[in-house]
């Protein structure tokens, strides 16, 4: 995980500073509209100040409370202007960081056939030109390599320093734009625009500029929202009712109680909230195309994992040498070693240092062996040797057997051989026999090495409820062997594009909603269907645009932190709202006694604090209400913390700390703000 | 309190208890359309119906069309009601020669009972012929019942169906409730009541010679019938101005357990239905048990005020034991009083066997407070549901969020739309409430209704605007109700309270049905649980204590403070 420049601390002075300035040019209306709520409470903080204007002018008494009040509305939204400009400020510092990759590039746009080209400014690159990038050159766009394979210096984006190899075909052909070619030449047909190209979208992302409100945070602003209209119902009420009851109360103290009823401290943290938890998952090194995504995220009951490479070591690896009775085990080593000392397949590698590492067999290169390779055919099924006047042959068990009878050397096929290889593919290994001069030595078991730390992993998003399914092409038997050692709860064997579409569709329709991480054009359908996809940014330019998701590190388990990630959010969100309601029971027993002690003296009963005067009572629950928003802001970037585990513990932990706590903090908060009031001799 | 008070008390909610998963079925049974024991009596007759108003059964209303049907189908009970009584003076059944009702008070009239809230601001004996009683009043009070039942199936519908259009047939729902559910459970009731002592008949009111030789007009009428639906629909309505105080409304200690089983008994089986239709019946009892919670704190805390008595006469040297008895039949005693006054208010039916004006000021708060959550605990029949389910759709969300997952409830994702007509559906209740008392409280109109000063007074006001909100129509006394602008403003109030809450939450049902079912995974929390009963009886009393917190500490809670202090209104 690359972390570097991108992660900032939470209170850097080189954020504050433009952040505090920000929350004075975000008293703008036409941005607080955006939030019912700090509207609302920019609405009343301004018809305050009016009636503090009016009586100062008017030399009205107590002027000095009604001064103290108005201060405070203001400071309650300035804190909450401030809370999202640093949120934003994270954001911007990451985004500058990346615009000074994109200095001005010059592409050389290819004419024709020959290698003639014409430098062009990048932005002027159309979808379809197809460049040319050298060595130290910059790529100037987004694109697809067409020919040639070359050596990129991808840290601009994902941060890591170790170079790529990028090729054409196949599933490592996708190029980003600024990242740098650092050896050999390529050719690339450009794939997006200037203005949209991955480097245009990540810094939008970054800089928090494209964020639209997420389907849970609008609902939630309608929640907020509501609770508001009820407020201003219950406010707006007791003017008529303290008349009836022969008293009155000033407007001033009304616009008090109003605003610390008002879910202001979810409101004021909400936007923050959510431009943290974007933020959060860019310094995971993955990029979402929309917040909704990363909501999506936290949803997901099923996962669909490609088995290559994701939940095994991309290829087979021999572990085993099994020999026929009557043959040796160094035997078999030795010439299955010298069948793949020319093999340059990973599975032949792994031969040699298998034989190595267990039998001490080493040296000798071909050169030296003065021996003939014969390369694998798809008609043989096979490859070997032919060293010394011996034919060594490894190959597929069927191929094998009908090489040893082709040769009619008349030797008998061992009855153990087929045996031992069912025994293998009932492992879920593949069984590699091996021959010489017709003679069947043994088996090769070459298996699909699962990752380590894979399972759990598993384990760990089977807490969170997920349901894990490992997709392979390979047989059923196989599959089942690998599913069950990888720690899998599914698996889909024999697996064609098509299928996976299907399966997808078969999980949403029981409703379920399915994440799936791929890399190939192949994938590109079914990312495009599951509800979350996130595609490799090693992946095709093709899986890339169908995903909604991708991960700069190209790691599938990934997904374990984008899930946490999306419910970190609606966590820190719900959260926030629950202590922001349960907040008010205190404020009204702070201020409600206090407004009508006047005429309602045995009402000093509910003054269960023992708030010292009327004023400093409702004084100190309005400092409260403000305060508390900048004390929680650490919390809302930071996000609550999420442990895997049933729905019912967290939601019991959750209500314990943030509505118990809640209902319990004001009660001391505003306590101590009163003693503190009262001694300095503020009301 | 006593144990035997207790022992009553506790009989009594285990037989409520007992009747919900049995009668629940049958409703279960009756709302799809499915055959019972009934049906072939009644089968026919249900048809028939159908054949004379062209009705399709079968035929899926979409949440509009529903709704449209029902508030037509009210706006025609409203404007029948109206008239029968405008014109009672010129039709038959009218032994004491009843003259028309008053404009104002015949439109409050038939308010009150086309939204099944039966606040009464006239008395029935001096006010109603035989026939408004029998053809106006009763049949309202069947209709509005049915119309609750059908609509809380409606939602119910929406969170058990998956993908549909509609949420069912108003018209449908509306029959077979009243065929198979409300009329043969009152059939039987009436007859109990008769057996009990209530009179059924259309005889002219007798006139007696008391012991000191006085005379005295004896009402008579039609009332066990009346009387059944009164008490099952949720309705209130007393054919007499004493409700259930009068013994002939409610003459013996057995009449009264019946009554209060059949205040509670469809709404509590009402759960039972949201259980089996969503699949699992733990949903159902889970929000039984969170309208349980909440109804023996509020038995509890007016048995405990009411028991304790008056501390001023107390100090005056009367005997405490006593309890509170003023305003109280001593055939029921203060445990039954207290039971039937949090029983009444908390199923929005708003009858009554003692004066709650005359409760101790937090003996009066409960049922006051029972109103002002918005009659979730159990509730009217069907409204109760609905309104608690509103409720478990804002606790699933907020929890929801809390969980980590988009907020769904029993396989439903809780997204904007819910969210926001839920929300406004919740408003109602706080805008007439609150605004009209501001109204009554500072204009001359409105404060020449209250009979006492002070916080008594404004409690008063209150608590007229709150039982028509929240349709219950239990009168806190004292009021004089029968003025231009009570009769005008109460009746707004409770069209408000019924219709403009019902709309909302018909558009959440509809929205409900067209999703289709999420899975069920470790990370959904459980709605079944001990957890949720809290978090939901948390969410309902927050958000009814943040509104009306200002308004409880300037009624009740000042004056129970003031009566501590020595002094009393």
């Amino acid at each position: 995980m690359s972390s570097g420049p991108r992660a900032a601390s939470l209170f850097d002075p080189a954020l504050i500073k433009p952040a505090i300035v920000e929350s004075f040019r975000k008293l703008d209306p036409r941005v607080q509209i955006r939030n019912p709520v700090m509207f609302v409470l920019e609405m009343v903080a301004l018809v305050a100040t009016v009636l503090m204007v009016r009586d100062i002018v008017g030399g009205a008494k107590g002027v000095g409370f009604t001064v103290q009040i108005v201060i405070w509305l203001w400071a309650t939204l300035l804190f909450a202007n401030f809370a999202e400009a640093v949120a934003e400020g994270r954001g911007k510092a990451q985004a500058d960081a990346l615009r000074r990759t994109r200095t001005e590039t010059v592409a050389k746009r290819l004419l024709g056939v020959s290698d003639m080209f014409e430098q062009v400014r990048a932005p002027e690159l159309q979808v379809g030109d197809v460049v040319l990038v050298e060595a130290g050159d910059t790529i100037p766009g987004d694109g697809e390599i067409i020919e040639g394979v070359a050596t990129v210096d991808e840290s601009a984006i994902t941060g890591e320093s170790a170079p790529v190899i990028r090729e054409a075909g196949g599933d490592r052909s996708a190029v980003t734009g600024g990242t740098r070619v650092l050896s050999d030449r390529i050719k690339v047909k450009v794939t997006a625009a200037a203005g949209s190209s991955f480097l245009d979208r990540m810094i939008a992302l970054v800089e928090g500029a494209v964020r639209q409100k997420t389907p849970n945070e609008i609902a939630l602003n309608i929640l907020l929202a509501g609770l508001t209209i009820i407020f201003i119902f219950a406010v707006a009420s007791i003017p008529s009712f303290a008349d009836y009851a022969g008293g009155a109360v000033s407007a001033v103290v009304l616009i008090a109680l109003f605003v610390t009823l008002i879910p202001t401290t979810i409101g004021a943290l909400l936007s923050a909230i959510g431009i943290a938890g974007m933020d959060r998952l860019v310094r995971f090194n993955v990029l979402a195309t929309s917040g909704r995504a990363v909501e999506a995220a936290g949803d997901v009951d099923t996962l669909l994992l490609d088995k290559t490479g994701t939940i095994t070591l991309g290829n087979r690896q021999a572990t085993a040498f099994l020999p026929v009775r009557g043959i040796t085990e160094r035997e078999l080593a030795e010439a299955a070693r010298l069948a793949s000392l020319a093999d340059d397949t990973p599975e032949g590698r792994s031969i040699v240092v298998l034989a190595k590492e267990k039998h001490g067999l080493r040296g000798m290169e071909m050169g030296e062996l003065k021996a003939r390779f014969v390369p694998f055919s798809a008609n043989t099924r096979m490859s070997g040797v032919d060293h010394e006047g011996a034919v060594i042959r490894k190959g597929a068990v069927e191929a094998i057997i009908e090489h040893a009878q082709g040769l009619g050397i008349g030797k008998m096929i061992p009855p153990d051989a087929e045996r031992i290889a069912n025994d293998i593919a009932r492992q879920g290994g593949t069984p590699l026999a091996v021959s010489r001069n017709g003679q069947i030595l043994g088996i090769v078991h070459l298996k699909d090495i699962v990752k380590g730390g894979i399972r759990e992993r598993f384990a760990e998003l089977r807490k969170m409820g997920i349901r894990t399914v490992m997709i392979t092409g390979d047989n059923a038997v196989t599959a089942a062997a690998i599913a069950a050692e990888a720690g899998v709860d599914d698996f889909l064997a024999q697996a064609t594009p098509e299928a996976k579409l299907k399966l997808i569709r078969e999980e949403q329709a029981k409703g379920k909603l399915v994440a799936m991480c791929g890399d190939g054009t192949n994938d590109a359908p079914a990312l495009a269907q599951a509800d979350v996809g996130v595609a490799m940014h090693t992946g095709t330019a093709a899986a890339r645009e169908a995903g909604n998701m991708v991960d700069l590190d190209s790691d599938p388990t990934k997904l374990i932190e984008i899930v946490a990630i999306g419910k970190q959010l609606l966590m820190t969100r719900g959260a926030l709202t629950t202590f922001s309601i349960a907040n008010d029971v205190a404020k009204y027993f702070a201020i409600i006694p206090a407004m009508f002690l006047a005429f309602y003296p045995q009402l000093d009963t509910l003054n269960v604090m023992s708030l010292a005067t009327p004023q400093s009572a409702i004084l100190s629950a309005i400092i409260f209400n403000a305060l508390i928003i900048i004390a929680l802001v650490p919390l809302a970037l930071r996000g609550v913390r999420y442990t895997p585990g049933g729905a019912a513990a967290l939601l019991r932990r959750n209500l314990l700390i943030y509505g118990l706590g809640g209902i319990i903090v004001p009660f001391i908060g505003i306590k101590a703000i009163d003693l503190v009031v009262s001694a300095v001799g503020l009301a | 309190m006593t144990v035997n008070g207790w022992i009553q008390i506790l009989v009594f909610i285990a037989i409520v208890v007992a009747l919900a998963r049995p009668i629940g079925g049958y409703l279960d049974r009756v709302l799809e359309g499915e055959r019972t024991f009934l049906s072939p009596v009644l089968g026919p007759v249900e048809r028939g119906f159908y054949w004379l108003s062209g009705v399709k059964p079968t035929e899926n209303q979409s949440w509009w069309a529903y709704c449209g049907g029902m508030l037509i189908f009210h706006l025609f009970g409203f404007a029948l009601l109206y008239g029968l009584q405008r014109l009672q003076g010129m039709l038959p059944f009218n032994p004491q020669d009843m003259a028309a009702v008053a404009p104002d008070l015949a439109a409050n009239t038939a308010m009150s009972f086309a939204t099944n809230t039966n606040w009464q601001n006239y008395g029935g004996e001096s006010t109603m012929s035989y026939l408004v009683q029998m053809a106006g009043l009763t049949v309202q009070n069947f209709t509005s019942a049915a119309s609750g039942i059908a609509l809380a199936a409606a939602l119910v519908r929406g969170f058990a169906r998956a993908e549909s259009r509609g949420i069912g047939n108003f018209w449908a729902d509306l029959v077979r409730v009243t065929l198979y559910v409300l009329l043969p459970m009152c059939i039987v009731l009436t007859l109990f009541y008769v057996w009990q002592g209530v009179p059924q008949n259309l005889s002219p009111y007798v006139e007696a010679t008391t012991l000191e030789g006085g005379k005295q007009v004896i009402a008579q009428g039609p009332v066990a019938s009346q009387l059944a639906i009164k008490m099952l629909g949720t309705n209130g309505g007393g054919f007499f101005n004493a409700n259930s105080a009068h013994p002939y409304e409610n003459p013996t200690a057995l009449s009264n357990l019946v009554q209060m089983l059949s205040i509670l008994v469809l709404g509590a089986a009402m759960t039972n239905v949201f259980g089996r239709r969503v699949g699992d019946e733990r949903q159902g009892w889970a929000i039984l048990a969170a309208m349980g919670v909440l109804f023996v704190v509020g038995v509890f805390i007016t048995y405990w005020a009411e028991a304790g008595g008056n501390p001023l006469l107390t100090a005056l040297g009367v005997d405490p034991s006593a309890g509170n008895m003023e305003g109280k039949e001593v055939r029921f005693g203060e445990a039954l009083s207290a039971l039937f006054a949090v029983v009444t208010t908390a199923a929005s039916c708003g009858a009554v066997n003692a004066m709650h004006d005359s409760f101790m000021p937090l003996g009066g708060a409960v049922p006051l407070a029972n109103m002002l959550l918005g009659e979730v605990i159990v509730g009217g029949v069907g409204a109760g549901l609905y309104g608690m389910l509103l409720f478990a759709i804002i606790s699933v969300f907020v929890a929801g969020l809390m969980v980590g997952r988009t907020p769904e409830y029993v396989g439903k994702k809780i997204e904007a739309r819910e969210v926001k007509m839920t929300m406004l559906a919740i408003l109602c209740l706080p805008l007439v409430v609150l605004g009209f008392t501001a109204l009554a409280t500072v204009i001359p109109a409105g404060l020449a209704g209250p009979a006492n000063a002070g916080p008594h007074g404004f409690s008063e006001i209150f608590y007229a605007f709150t039982s028509a909100a929240a349709n219950n129509g239990s009168a806190f006394g004292g009021l004089t109700g029968n003025t231009m602008f009570y009769n005008s403003t109460l009746a707004v109030t409770m069209a408000v309270g019924r219709f403009a809450m019902i709309v909302p939450m018909l558009a959440v049902a509809g929205s409900l049905a067209a999703k289709r079912k999420t899975a069920v995974s470790v990370g959904t929390f459980p709605t079944h649980g001990g957890l949720f009963i809290g978090l939901l009886v948390g969410v309902v009393v927050i958000v009814g204590g943040l509104t009306y917190f200002p308004a409880l500490a300037l009624g009740p809670i000042a004056e129970h403070l003031a009566m501590l202090a020595g002094s009393v209104f």
